[in-house]
């Protein structure tokens, strides 16, 4: 079971990071971010499943791809940005933690947009 | 392919702090901020490939292009 696998992995991080936190902030930052790829790429397998489900119901429901692929884009983003700003505060850095996360969402507005837009032109022509 | 890339890691950590530790006691505190620079070097090595994987995977699985 891959939890109980995931799980050991992050208590034995942790207290390796605990060891090299005092004297090696540098490689503990290092030893995290490891860590936290690793976990990532154990659940690999099952978010991809879970992604087929969606796009299949969403399939079946007969909803456009384009708005799909802009959720799946957006979760996507989000993640990335997560990832890396919850990294940079590891690090005491939450300046910069900050500046990710404007990124991120500065990008999540972006391919948010044609929806944006579509949405509105349909209100348009609901309004006689 | 996971576990023993975080047991490196630490090693790799533990043995620059050690060597740090021991060469400053012998005086030669230079030589052991250079092993302190070579060490994260390494490590920073192993993890960027790792990194690489993550966003190679997260791009193919939510078509981020």
């Amino acid at each position: 079971m891959e939890l109980v696998q995931i799980i050991a992995l992050c208590l034995l991080s942790v207290v390796l990071l605990v060891l090299l936190r005092k004297e090696r902030p540098e490689l503990a930052v290092l030893l995290s971010l490891a860590a936290g790829t690793m976990v990532f790429l154990l659940i690999l397998t099952r978010i991809v499943a879970v992604i087929q489900f969606i796009t299949e119901l969403s399939l079946r429901a007969g909803i456009n791809t384009v708005y799909l692929a802009a959720v799946l884009r957006v979760i996507g983003i989000a993640y990335i940005t997560e990832f890396g700003a919850q990294v940079c505060r590891d690090a005491n850095e939450s300046a910069i933690a900050s500046k990710v996360e404007l990124a991120g969402k500065v990008l999540i507005v972006l391919v948010a947009v044609p929806v944006i837009r579509a949405v509105l032109e349909l209100l348009m022509e609901l309004i006689p | 392919m996971d576990v023993d890339l975080i047991f490196k890691i630490a090693g790799v950590g533990i043995l620059v702090s050690v060597l740090h530790t021991v060469l400053r006691q012998a005086g030669k505190e230079e030589q052991g901020h250079l092993i302190t620079l070579v060490g994260v070097v390494i490590v920073l090595a192993m993890v960027i490939q790792v990194v690489r994987d993550l966003f190679e995977s997260i791009k193919v699985m939510f078509n981020l292009y």
